[in-house]
């Protein structure tokens, strides 16, 4: 019996009658019960809906907002991305478009999108913990897990999960792709874009397996030293040599350096230095200079301290420090047979005009520059440092060098670096320990993140290193596995190549440095992939002997090559021939034979009508319109056939031209067409001809 | 719970403390040797830049005194509306009265009134605003299309890369910073205009109509674009609040 007892009268002790167990256990159950709808009640986010409620609670437009409000968690769901976005849940009034003025967070308007908020979320765009719900873990947190809001100034990276090419809109990462591959970086990194291709290297930087044809050792000393000393505006990244580094690497570069075998041509060096010691004819050689339109590619400080000039070629400020006379003479005749890959034309200059231009530019000196450079004969063990360094740095990434093989995948690939953990980042002093701020901060100082890294310092300016790290945050994971029915493809290089005599006419002639034809080329000069279409016979002969320019308001113009009569018989036939519209059909309009009256009619539309006065000259004492070609000669030059079309729909011919679509009437095209086809052009034209 | 409280309490104040000492900006840290009278902008006013980004030129602002002239080393404090951050945000003018300051623009896409300011003898904080320009996604886009489409003709500035058209047009056209006379048209002017031409308002036939060139999203983002840097400045009409 005793057994039995105690336990009773534990339980008799602790809670009485078992009616009381029976209360106590309710009341236990009650309050778990609670504990859920308390925890909710308390949360933050009830918090924010019920500060939201009592916003609009005060204005005129409160009935609709309350309308449009509804109370819980919201949740945008996307499966197919692996979207779970409770960020509306806070952010109640993201599409309240009466709310323009409310600035509190987090009930701001969302500023205009080009997407639906519920299409494809908010954290594909802003990063951050989609399903959290609370401030500090939905923004902040960088322990728990990897991806913190991003800052504002790399919104653009997001869009390039899905824009795999230029984008509207995106001004940020459409330069920092085109830099990724003009600005060296993946000389050395490769970066693949999600559907596999790789970023190709727009710039070529030059080979050095010549270089002691080309220019000096204390030179290269000099540059390698710190290129922008040279030139202010020179791509290559100072690479913090040593003295005595750069001394090795200068012996290494000269001693292996074989000869290219330039012609020398003595008149020409004679010419040169006549010019140097001669100011009257560096002032001769200075038209010629002009003249012959180097400056469209190639820049020169003044006295100002300004560049002026183009980027297509180097900076030619102290070329002549740089350069020595047997060389620049022969680059000037013919660039290819030093380099063949160059940008550079094949001017036809001849003995003399070479000697003239080589002397104007050797004038270009600074004698500052090396005057400090003072280095002995190389040494064998200094040769050898200097190919070891050579391997070291990764030379060979970017050169061409005699004895070193050509390095790929000297950095790190940086194919994912928008999606590299957190925890993967080296950390720096001074540096937030966030990814945007790594890369960053990489681009700005690349050696402050460890004594041993190799990567040379660069000279961007805070906007490019921004479109830089927006186009590397947008090689993320996430892009790697979107949908590809959600993304739009990257332009591909295109590897156009013209054929036949032309063909080798316009690759020695470097057409394609300036003009794009069929998806290849620069971007400098009009895009001729439809200029069969668009010109006469005649003009186009003409204009290859005398590039007189069609757009007074441009200061880059197409220069004279000097060519033989042959040579423009062939361009002039293969562009007619190759490069036509199949829209424009040339039987279908006459070039001449218009009546006053249709001309008559053109007249009153061209002025009152459509007043194309505004950006184009036919009467150069009345118009001045300097946005279009002048048309004071357009009949002589344009086919009838190419002009209606234009008239008809500008962007189907020429995309994204300032002018725009009239959507005018046949009858007012012909009309116009017939007015435009009427201007011949002055007697000075004439009088060129013969 | 009797002895719970005070733990929080001073659980609280401690934070709170470790809080205020972690907040920048304290003016305390430098010591002005001088003081001016009136603060003037040099240069780095309404610019436009990407919304969180840094602007590409910095503000300079310059200490006078009551004759006109350079103050330096009078003490000049930048603050601004929530987002934005400077670098520095206090210091002391150069030799030349100068304080410079780089600009970083907060998040949402709006005009940022900054403020500069400094101290007199007599103790009393004079002040300067200036105006900064913050482009969103549409705004960008706007400026696209305006560097496309618009600029050579709304735009007088001529540089030699890109030849202003304006001088050249016998009626000239509104530059879209001209906010007396854009502020007064509505959006849905602003698209007429854009979409017909000139003619569509009675205006000059000579700004032809974009109507089939540019897309409705299109239109729209050039007009937030020209809402954005319009001076003075476009004002939302808001909405009537109503007390209860």
């Amino acid at each position: 019996m005793d057994s039995q007892d105690k336990p009773v009268g534990l339980r008799k002790s602790l809670f009485g009658s078992s009616a009381l167990v029976f209360g106590w256990m309710s009341a236990l159950l009650l309050i778990l019960l609670a504990i859920a709808p308390t925890k909710n009640f308390f949360s933050e986010w009830h918090g924010y809906q019920n500060r939201y409620l009592k916003l609009i609670g005060a204005r005129g437009d409160a009935a609709v907002l309350r309308r449009h409000f509804e109370p819980g968690v919201h949740q945008i769901w996307n499966p197919d991305l692996g979207v779970v976005d409770r960020c509306t849940t806070c952010h109640v009034a993201l599409t309240e478009t009466t709310l323009g003025e409310v600035t509190e967070q987090p009930f701001s308007r969302h500023p205009a999108m080009p997407h639906k908020v519920d299409q494809f979320g908010c954290t594909m765009f802003h990063r951050g913990q989609g399903p959290a719900t609370s401030v500090q873990e939905a923004h902040m947190s960088t322990l728990a897990w990897e991806e913190p809001i991003l800052p504002a100034r790399y919104m653009e990276s997001s869009c390039g999960q899905c824009h795999r090419g230029d984008l509207q809109g995106t001004p940020q990462l459409n330069l920092g792709r085109k830099m990724l591959a003009s600005d060296g970086c993946v000389h050395c990194h490769t970066i693949k874009r999600p559907d596999g291709t790789t970023f190709a290297a727009t710039d070529d930087p030059p080979s050095l397996a010549h270089i002691a044809d080309k220019t000096t050792r204390e030179w290269v000393y000099a540059w390698l030293k710190d290129p922008q000393a040279y030139a202010t505006t020179a791509k290559m990244p100072n690479f913090k040599l040593t003295d005595n580094d750069a001394r090795d690497i200068s012996a290494f570069l000269i001693s292996s350096s074989k000869s290219a075998g330039l012609k020398s041509v003595s008149a020409s060096l004679d010419t040169a230095k006549k010019v140097q010691q001669d100011p009257a004819l560096q002032q001769k050689a200075s038209s010629l200079y002009g003249e012959s339109f180097c400056a469209s590619c190639h820049a020169v400080q003044n006295a100002a301290g300004n560049v002026v000039g183009g980027n297509l070629g180097p900076e030619l400020t102290r070329v002549g420090t740089k350069v020595k006379p047997e060389w620049l003479q022969a680059w000037i005749r013919d660039p290819a047979a030093y380099d063949a890959g160059t940008a550079m034309p094949h001017y036809r200059f001849n003995d003399q005009e070479i000697g003239m231009l080589t002397g104007f530019l050797l004038a270009k000196a600074d004698n500052d520059l090396l005057a400090n450079v003072h280095l002995d004969p190389a040494t064998p063990e200094q040769i050898a440092n200097g190919k070891h360094l050579v391997d070291e740095y990764g030379c060979s990434s970017c050169h061409e060098i005699n004895g070193v093989r050509h390095q790929e995948n000297f950095g790190p690939e940086l194919t994912r670096i928008g999606s590299k953990p957190v925890a993967q980042l080296p950390i720096a002093p001074g540096v937030q320990h966030t990814l945007p701020d790594y890369v960053a901060n990489k681009l700005k100082q690349p050696r402050a993140f460890g004594p041993s890294l190799k990567m040379p310092q660069y000279t961007f300016t805070a906007s490019q290193s921004d479109a830089l790290v927006n186009a590397l945050l947008a090689q993320t994971e996430r892009a790697h596995t979107m949908p590809a029915a959600l993304t739009t493809p990257a332009t591909m290089p295109s590897h156009y190549e013209p054929a036949g005599r032309a063909g080798q006419l316009m690759n020695d002639l470097r057409c394609f440095s300036c003009h794009a034809i069929n998806g290849r080329g620069g971007d400098m000069a009009p895009d001729l992939t439809l200029e069969g279409s668009s010109v006469q016979r005649a003009w186009l002969l003409q204009f290859f002997r005398n590039p007189n320019t069609l757009r007074p308001a441009l200061v880059r113009r197409m220069p004279k090559f000097n060519l033989t009569d042959s040579e423009i018989a062939a361009l002039t036939d293969y562009i007619l021939t190759v490069y036509q519209s199949p829209k424009v059909d040339q039987a279908s309009m006459p070039n001449t034979g218009y009546s006053p009256a249709e001309v008559e009619q053109g007249k009153q539309l061209f002025y009152s009508r459509y007043g194309c006065q505004s950006c184009h000259i036919v009467d150069t004492k009345k118009d001045k319109g300097y946005i279009g070609p002048t048309l004071t000669q357009a009949g002589s030059r344009l086919t009838a056939a190419w002009v209606y079309n234009w008239l008809i729909d500008p962007q189907a011919l020429r995309p994204g031209t300032a002018e725009p679509n009239r959507h005018m009437s046949d009858a007012d095209a012909r009309a116009l067409t017939a007015f435009v086809m009427a201007q011949k052009g002055s007697s000075k034209q004439e009088v060129a001809k013969k | 719970m009797k002895r719970i409280l005070p733990i929080c309490a001073i659980t609280a104040a401690i934070l709170a403390g470790v809080a205020c000492s972690h907040m920048p900006g304290s003016a305390s840290s430098v010591k002005p040797t001088a003081y001016g009278a009136a603060l003037v902008e040099s240069s780095g006013g309404k610019q436009t830049g990407g919304v969180g980004a840094v602007l590409a030129q910095p503000v300079v602002v310059q200490v006078n005194d009551d004759q006109g002239n350079a103050v330096p080393g009078a003490l000049v404090a930048m603050r601004g509306p929530a987002g934005v951050a400077f670098d520095p945000a206090a210091g002391l003018s150069d030799s030349s009265g100068q304080f410079t300051t780089n600009v970083t623009l907060g998040f949402g896409p709006a005009r940022y009134q900054l403020t500069a300011s400094t101290t007199t003898k007599a103790n009393k904080t004079v002040e300067l605003k200036i105006d900064e320009i913050g482009l969103g996604y549409q705004q960008t886009l706007g400026s696209q299309l305006n560097d496309q489409y618009c600029a050579r003709c709304h735009n007088a500035e001529s540089t030699p890369e890109r030849v202003s058209n304006y001088d050249n047009l016998e009626v000239k056209p509104h530059p879209f910073t001209e906010g007396d006379t854009l502020n007064k048209m509505s959006d849905a002017d602003l698209t007429s205009i854009i979409s017909f031409g000139g003619p569509a308002l009675n205006k000059s036939p000579l700004m032809p109509p974009y109507g089939y060139t540019l897309s409705k999203a299109q239109t729209q983002a050039l007009i937030s674009y020209i809402r954005m840097v319009s001076d003075p400045p476009y004002g939302v009409p808001g909405v009537v609040h109503v007390e209860k």
